[in-house]
């Protein structure tokens, strides 16, 4: 079919931040969805708490220590996030690139302290049906603070390349700092159900 | 914001040489390397449905399979074993590797052509999507054809699937396949939601988003809600099985309902997002064959987006007989019946407009007046089954066999032959034969009524599903030779179909750019459309573009052709807000999916493969994300 020219587009920007870019609203869907599975493995929880008499099964609540310390580190680490995102945005290479190293340091953190937090759930997966939802919801978050530690290495080993000077990669470094907000806001409820739930009357 | 001089941009090409240059840009490379590393919606896409399609003709034949088994009493066409293999492989593939993928790939295929853009939002991650998919059923098909198919029904209810009553692997392999085919699903969910979003042409406001485009954004939002749902109790039951977790061991504190809620809570709505696609193929070729305006456009939107979220609330409806709190059992009845009310609107409305336009009934639209005759069918006996005391009496009989049939193959396969009609020729640039495709009709619709309406009957006579023989003296031995019949000539019917498709793709009559005379924005480029979709993109007025625009149609400038690049508008106004660079093909989405693939089939033997996997897994994805330095690559 002919076209017949109604608008010059050329003015629109090639580069932008936040709800403007496709991958932040992508970065919402797989957040969507991974809430999902995070609200669905809680229910699960929930459900099994419902129908059993005892809870824990046969053990104490987990030792509050390690779970409480990951909580602190990640609740500590959305400040230099925020400030990572503001540098991104301000193309601050420089600042982004300290910005991402500190990042990376504050996700290492959590997950060595999240090799503590499995011992101190106080039971083994493969005992009973408690043992086996703590492991779940406690993996399920470890999987996502593996993979955005992953994202984060990445972006900061980029940033010191010859391709970090890119509008694309500041772009990129707001989405994961975005991202982090998620996992740190979806261990909240999780940090709830598998450590307190178990110590309400 | 590229560094040095202005790029290249169409304002500085004639005609002639922009086309061709933007062709170029957009052109798939050609060889297999090429092949492998396509990152074009349409070729995807394209894949997707020819696989969902053998898929379907795989277990076609295990369905004739069954039908030759159960046409007489006591007969020995297959054993117990196998029978059970066959029914569960039927189940699975026909709703995990056919029907859902199926309908999103129809989606990738058109949304991005109806929205009047050039590729879809994250085009790797399309490709991603497709070779996962392909892997899980090439597993799942090896296993069988290997004589390890599961064999515990597509919804692998436990305890039957647990290792006490399943040794081996055949449930672990279904379970694994879900993974892989949720992966796909969930991933096409966001890539169609977000080109939804934000790749509309300039103009496509809300109210001018074709009713397909809807559809096909509805059913995105519920796979992302809903497959959750099924991947995390899949997972839960292959712990179960491997590494001796007790999620649904009621002797350890776990509960054989838990995994029927998880998977209802993701299997009905599963359903609907096979039906609200197929509705929005009918609400596509309805005005167009009835030469009008839909009537009620306004309402279908709202039926569809009514019926997604009503479906998210009857999962229970399937646990009638397990004993749940009386309360609850009539929460769920309500729910049941009212989603009946916004699939009521949608028929009144298709009715409406059919009666008061002018309808010329060429195939699409007598496949669609086939679905409404065995959708209402369908509807009707889905009411019935949502009271509870009539449930009771035919839950896991022939009846519900019966309905399931009259909503998946009347509500969803009928529609989507009728886009098989419809958009073939934009798709291959040729016309499907008329006469063959009445044939084709006639044949089906007949097949169909014939193998499952007997099925009503046989059910309400007490005869269970999933048995595989019946002795002589139950009164079940003539309506099920009947069935038999009917399914032969019902499996007929697609060998006409596929006949009539590869007759058409040797000596065709040629489309042209709109056949039909049609009105929605794919209908504007060539057939079939070019690697870019449109060298300039539309600007939209109306719901109606081509309708409105009969002789030329208004489109922007400014784009750059010196890169893939696609334009990014506001959420609900669609102005243009950003021009995005669109990534070009690569190898590394098929790497990833492999190492993907691997670990996830590795992990049925070992645990420890999830350890092992994750380095490929990682080096593939680095490879995958990492910029080569291409004009796509920076912004």
């Amino acid at each position: 079919m002919k076209t017949r020219i109604v608008l010059n587009v050329a003015p629109v920007p090639e580069n932008s931040f936040g709800s403007r870019t496709l991958s932040w609203w992508g970065t919402i869907a797989f957040m969507s969805l991974e809430g999902m599975g995070f609200a669905l493995a809680a229910g699960a929880y929930l459900y099994l708490r419902t129908i059993e008499p005892n809870w824990p099964m046969s053990v104490p609540p987990p030792d509050l220590l390690p779970g409480t310390l990951v909580t602190i580190i990640l609740l500590v680490s959305v400040i230099p996030n925020y400030f990572l995102e503001h540098w991104a945005r301000a193309y601050d290479t420089v600042k982004v690139r300290v910005g991402l190293v500190v990042m990376t340091l504050l996700g290492i953190a959590p997950v060595i302290v999240r090799a503590f937090e499995f011992p101190a759930l106080r039971e083994r997966w493969d005992s009973d049906a408690y043992g086996s939802i703590v492991w779940f919801l406690l993996g399920l978050h470890t999987t996502h603070l593996l993979t955005d530690l992953g994202d984060t290495v990445v972006l900061a080993v980029l940033m010191f390349t010859r391709h970090g000077e890119n509008p694309r990669r500041f772009s990129d470094t707001s989405d994961n700092a975005f991202y982090w907000y998620f996992v740190v806001l979806s261990w909240l409820p999780i940090y709830f159900v598998l450590y307190w739930l178990p110590r309400l009357p | 914001m590229s560094a040095g001089s202005e790029p290249l941009r169409d304002t500085d090409l004639g005609e002639a040489e922009l086309e061709a240059r933007i062709t170029s840009l957009w052109r798939t490379p050609r060889g297999l390397i090429g092949w492998l590393s396509s990152v074009d919606h349409k070729q995807i896409a394209l894949r997707y449905i020819v696989t969902a399609f053998l898929f379907m003709g795989l277990a076609g034949i295990g369905a004739v399979l069954m039908r030759l088994q159960l046409a007489t009493p006591d007969a020995h066409v297959v054993g117990p074993d196998r029978y059970d293999q066959l029914f569960t492989m039927h189940g699975s593939t026909m709703m995990f590797l056919f029907a859902v993928p199926i309908m999103q790939a129809v989606g990738l295929y058109f949304v991005p052509l109806m929205i009047g853009t050039r590729d879809v939002a994250f085009p790797r991650l399309n490709a991603f999507s497709y070779w996962m998919y392909l892997f899980g059923g090439l597993m799942l098909w090896f296993c069988f054809l290997s004589n390890n198919g599961p064999d515990v029904g597509w919804f692998s209810y436990t305890p039957l699937a647990l290792t006490q009553y399943n040794v081996g692997h055949r449930a672990d392999f279904w379970a694994q396949m879900i993974t892989y085919t949720e992966v796909a699903g969930l991933a096409v969910a966001a890539i169609t939601i977000v080109t939804v979003f934000k790749m509309r042409a300039p103009g496509m406001t809300l109210d001018r988003i074709p009713v397909f485009v809807w559809a096909a954004l509805v059913t995105a939002f519920m796979v992302l809600f809903a497959m959750p749902a099924v991947m995390v109790a899949s997972t839960m039951l292959i712990l179960d099985r491997l590494v001796n977790t007790h999620f649904f061991d009621v002797s350890l504190g776990g509960d054989s309902l838990l995994w029927q809620h998880l998977f209802w809570f993701f299997g009905h709505p599963e359903v609907y997002f096979i039906f609200i696609p197929a509705t929005g193929f009918v609400s596509t070729i309805i005005p167009v064959f009835a030469r009008r305006p839909m009537f009620g456009h306004t309402a279908v939107v709202l039926s569809l987006v009514a019926t997604g979220f009503l479906s998210f609330g009857l999962w229970v409806h399937h646990m009638f007989v397990t004993g749940l709190p009386r309360l609850g059992e009539s929460f769920f009845t309500a729910s049941s019946m009212a989603i009946a009310v916004p699939s009521g609107v949608q028929i009144f409305c298709w009715i409406a407009t059919l009666w008061s336009g002018r309808p010329r009934f060429a195939t699409p639209l007598l496949f669609v007046l086939g679905f409404i005759f065995n959708f209402v069918i369908g509807g009707m006996t889905g009411v019935m089954v949502a009271s509870v005391p009539l449930d009771t009496q035919v839950h896991d009989t022939y009846f519900v066999v019966a309905h399931l049939h009259y909503v998946l193959i009347g509500g969803s396969v009928f529609p989507l032959i009728a886009a098989v009609y419809y958009w073939f020729p934009k798709v291959s640039g040729r016309m499907l034969s008329e006469t063959l495709g009445k044939w084709n009709f006639w044949i089906a619709f007949i097949g169909f009524n014939l193998t499952f309406f007997p099925m009503h009957i046989l059910g309400l006579e007490g005869m269970p599903r999933r048995v595989y023989t019946y002795s002589a003296d139950m009164p079940w031995g003539g309506l099920n030779l009947l069935s038999t019949i009917g399914a032969i000539i019902f499996a007929f019917s697609f060998l006409m179909l596929f006949w009539n498709i590869a007759r058409s793709l040797m000596r065709g009559a040629a489309a042209g750019s709109n056949p039909w005379d049609a009105e929605t924005l794919e209908w504007a480029t060539t057939s079939p459309p070019p690697p870019q979709n449109f060298t300039r993109i539309p600007v939209v007025s109306s719901l109606m573009p081509l309708w409105e625009n009969r002789e030329t149609l208004p489109a922007i400038t400014g784009m750059r052709a010196d890169r893939r690049e696609v334009l990014v508008g506001t959420l609900t106004e669609a102005e243009p807000d950003l021009r995005e660079s669109s990534p070009d093909p690569s190898i590394w989405p098929l790497f990833a999916a492999i190492a993907t693939g691997i670990t996830f089939l590795w992990s049925i033997y070992t645990p420890w493969a999830v350890i092992y996997g994750a380095l490929p897994i990682t080096i593939t994805l680095i490879g995958w994300f990492w910029p080569k330095g291409t004009k796509e690559d920076e912004s």
